[in-house]
């Protein structure tokens, strides 16, 4: 146990950190103060209120962002901000031109990103308190932890958009947003019966409930979770039983665990007790993009798209009687 | 477990509940209630899960009579709840009666079959499968598994040749000192690897905490012949290891060579503990409670503990994975948190219990 334990603990640290960064913390976001600028150049200094609820303020059109997570990188990118992003994190690998440096969000290191000389860095937890790190060096922060919920990601792009000096476009990435999320919403036929899902986070069975951002995509096509029983005790990350699963023998499948675990409609089949659901028989597990289906950014557009197309293809049961 | 009072209770034998000084038999009525624990966790196991199925009728199938249950039914049954629980009862049988024989050949109560580097090592074999490996090496069968395993036994390896450095023989401390040595530094290199390959966080901490939740008979077969031998070996053995615990000179004296006996005891419950973690993750305090257990209920010597503690290791951690399937059902709970929370406490109450009968 002597070894057991300090390594439990420095694992479960880790995957903490890796939750939040998937599951944001739940702090209530204040809708964002964002100066408003109807100016064609906006003038600084600006004052945003982040993500985590905290005032920032920039003197001066930054040049130089540091992005530590993938999700404020594809953000700063579709808000046309990406010329002035000087370094961003392993992780981020959207969009390619994006400088990816071996810089970690994880495991941040003041020293490391102060070396970038960055005038605004943006990230998504303060871990290992990096943010009183940045302040000592009078480096602004940009908090902006994992949505919550759709409008979350909206008043994240539009106070990136105001901290960066492109209001405009960030309005306009949000109001296309909003337009495209209603309309393949709209465009999928309403049924009679109600179909289930099982969103798979890796091999092991870890799942989302409804409670989630991610669950809350679904939810817009009229989808139902089957680990929602599970989520009032196991959080909103649980964990299920392979046999409960087998059990509730879900409509559709997404495999968010393609690229991260390798699994695959092949892979699923192949486990015990998986080759009889229905999901599995009829051909209806969907192997999605496990950066698309955990990031919160403008591409949840895409993954909408992806899970609304498989709900179109299922048929519409015949009636009986 | 309390199953052993109530079966031995029922068969009216008498059994004191604490340990008589000195060597103890084995009693019949003790391998009688491990036996009837194990039937009983089976069946438990089998028949209790998150999905409600008929008990009798899972009991008729299991005994071959027409149950009437469906085919979906008997997949849950046949190919998911019966594999995780005969998995968990080798897994739980080797890590009991490995932790036994580690803490006898060791004179160390608090040695556990992680001592010597095992855990540390087989996380770092893991951690550099799944690292290198890249994307669906965790879904390769056993790919990860042998790395876990190559690790456990390097570990041990290690810690065996730094205790026995520069001509020492290679004492209890020494080894113990050494296999600590080890397991921090196999740790230090396994966050390192961690720590370059950051996506892999999620994969390896699976690994780590959720072995007995994708169980299969794959692993079953893989851990079997491990189980089967490191249980013969230590059983076979249990006489030299009551003379170990006397001291390494007096053990020489009574014609034994007690430094290639102990190199033999560690070989093979390192191979054993390293082929149970290999395809269970990492589950602690089984190999620590379990032997302690039965010594203050049954008595101390290994003849009364190795073949004890593998009865009452493998019902303990059916039981203990029977709860970290239900408690949250449909969600799982990590199955090392189980035997932790609910093992910890029961040891302290059989500690205080044996204490006051004693005085």
């Amino acid at each position: 146990m002597r070894t057991l334990h300090p390594k439990l603990r420095a694992v479960s640290g880790l995957l903490v950190a890796a939750v939040l960064v998937l599951a944001g913390c739940g702090e209530d976001a204040e809708p964002t103060a964002a100066a408003p600028t109807t100016q064609a150049s906006p003038t600084f200094p600006v004052t945003v209120t982040d993500g985590a609820g905290k005032q920032v303020t920039l003197s001066k059109r930054p040049t130089a962002i540091v992005s530590l997570a993938p999700t404020p990188t594809e953000m700063l990118f579709a808000i046309g901000a990406g010329s002035q992003v000087k370094a961003v994190d392993s992780l981020s690998n959207y969009p390619a031109e994006a400088p990816r440096t071996d810089l970690s969000g994880f495991e941040p290191n003041v020293e490391a990103i102060a070396g970038y000389r960055p005038d605004l860095v943006v990230l998504t937890d303060d871990i290992q308190d990096v943010v009183a790190g940045l302040a000592a060096l009078d480096v602004p922060v940009l908090r902006l932890p994992a949505a919550d919920t759709l409008d979350d990601t909206y008043r994240q792009l539009t106070a990136l958009g105001t901290a960066t000096g492109h209001p405009a476009e960030a309005e306009a990435v949000v109001t296309k947003m909003r337009a495209d999320i209603q309309q393949i919403a709209g465009s999928v036929p309403k049924r009679g019966d109600k179909l289930s899902y099982y969103h798979e986070l890796d091999q092991t069975l870890f799942t989302v409930t409804s409670d989630t951002f991610i669950g809350q995509i679904y939810g817009l096509v009229g989808l139902q979770n089957v680990a929602d029983s599970a989520g009032k005790q196991g959080g909103a990350y649980p964990q299920l039983s392979a046999e409960f699963l087998v059990d509730a023998n879900p409509d559709l499948i997404f495999l968010a665990d393609t690229k991260c675990c390798g699994q695959s409609t092949e892979t699923i089949a192949k486990r015990r007790g998986f080759a009889e659901l229905a999901a599995v028989k009829d051909g209806r597990v969907v192997e999605l993009d496990d950066d698309i289906a955990s990031r919160w950014g403008p591409r949840v557009v895409d993954f909408l798209r992806v899970v609304a197309g498989a709900v179109t293809q299922v048929p519409e049961p015949v009636p009986t009687g | 477990m309390t199953v052993p009072t109530s079966a031995t209770g029922g068969s009216g034998l008498l059994v004191p509940p604490v340990a008589l000084p000195g060597l103890t038999r084995l009693r019949v009525g003790w391998v009688l209630a491990g036996v009837a624990g194990i039937v009983l966790a089976l069946v438990a196991g089998v028949v209790i899960g998150p999905v409600r199925l008929d008990p009798l009728g899972v009991v008729k199938d299991l005994i071959g009579l027409d149950s009437g249950l469906s085919a979906s039914d008997r997949t849950i049954i046949y190919e998911l709840r019966l594999p995780r629980v005969v998995l968990a009862m080798l897994v739980g049988a080797t890590l009991a009666i490995c932790g036994a024989a580690y803490q006898g050949v060791f004179g160390n109560p608090l040695a556990d079959p992680y001592l010597l580097g095992v855990a540390a090592g087989a996380g770092l074999g893991a951690t550099i499968a799944i690292a290198v490996g890249g994307t669906g090496v965790s879904s390769t069968p056993m790919y990860v598994p042998i790395y876990a395993f190559v690790g456990a036994l390097v570990s041990v390896a290690l810690a065996y040749l730094v205790g026995t450095a520069g001509g020492r023989r290679g004492s209890a401390t020494t080894m113990i000192l050494a296999g600590v040595a080890v397991a921090s530094f196999m740790t230090a290199l396994q966050i390192f690897v961690q720590q370059r390959y950051q996506e892999t966080i999620r994969e390896v901490y699976s690994w780590v905490l959720g072995r007995l939740t994708t169980a299969g008979w794959g692993e079953v077969l893989v851990l079997l012949p491990y189980t089967v031998l490191t249980v013969v070996v230590l059983v076979a053995n249990r006489w030299v290891l009551d003379v170990l615990v006397l001291g390494d000179d007096e053990a020489a004296a009574l014609g034994l060579n007690p430094r290639r006996t102990r190199l033999i005891i560690v070989v093979v419950a390192s191979l054993g503990t390293a082929a149970a973690v290999s395809v269970s993750g990492l589950i602690g305090f089984v190999g620590v409670i379990i032997p302690h257990t039965v010594r203050l209920l049954a008595g101390a010597g290994h003849r009364v503990v190795l073949p004890l503690s593998l009865l009452f290791g493998a019902t303990f951690l059916v039981f203990a994975d029977l709860l970290a399937r239900t408690l949250l059902a449909p969600a799982e709970l990590p199955i090392g948190v189980i035997t932790a929370f609910f093992g910890a406490p029961f040891f302290a109450l059989v500690l205080h219990l044996s204490r006051r009968s004693l005085s």
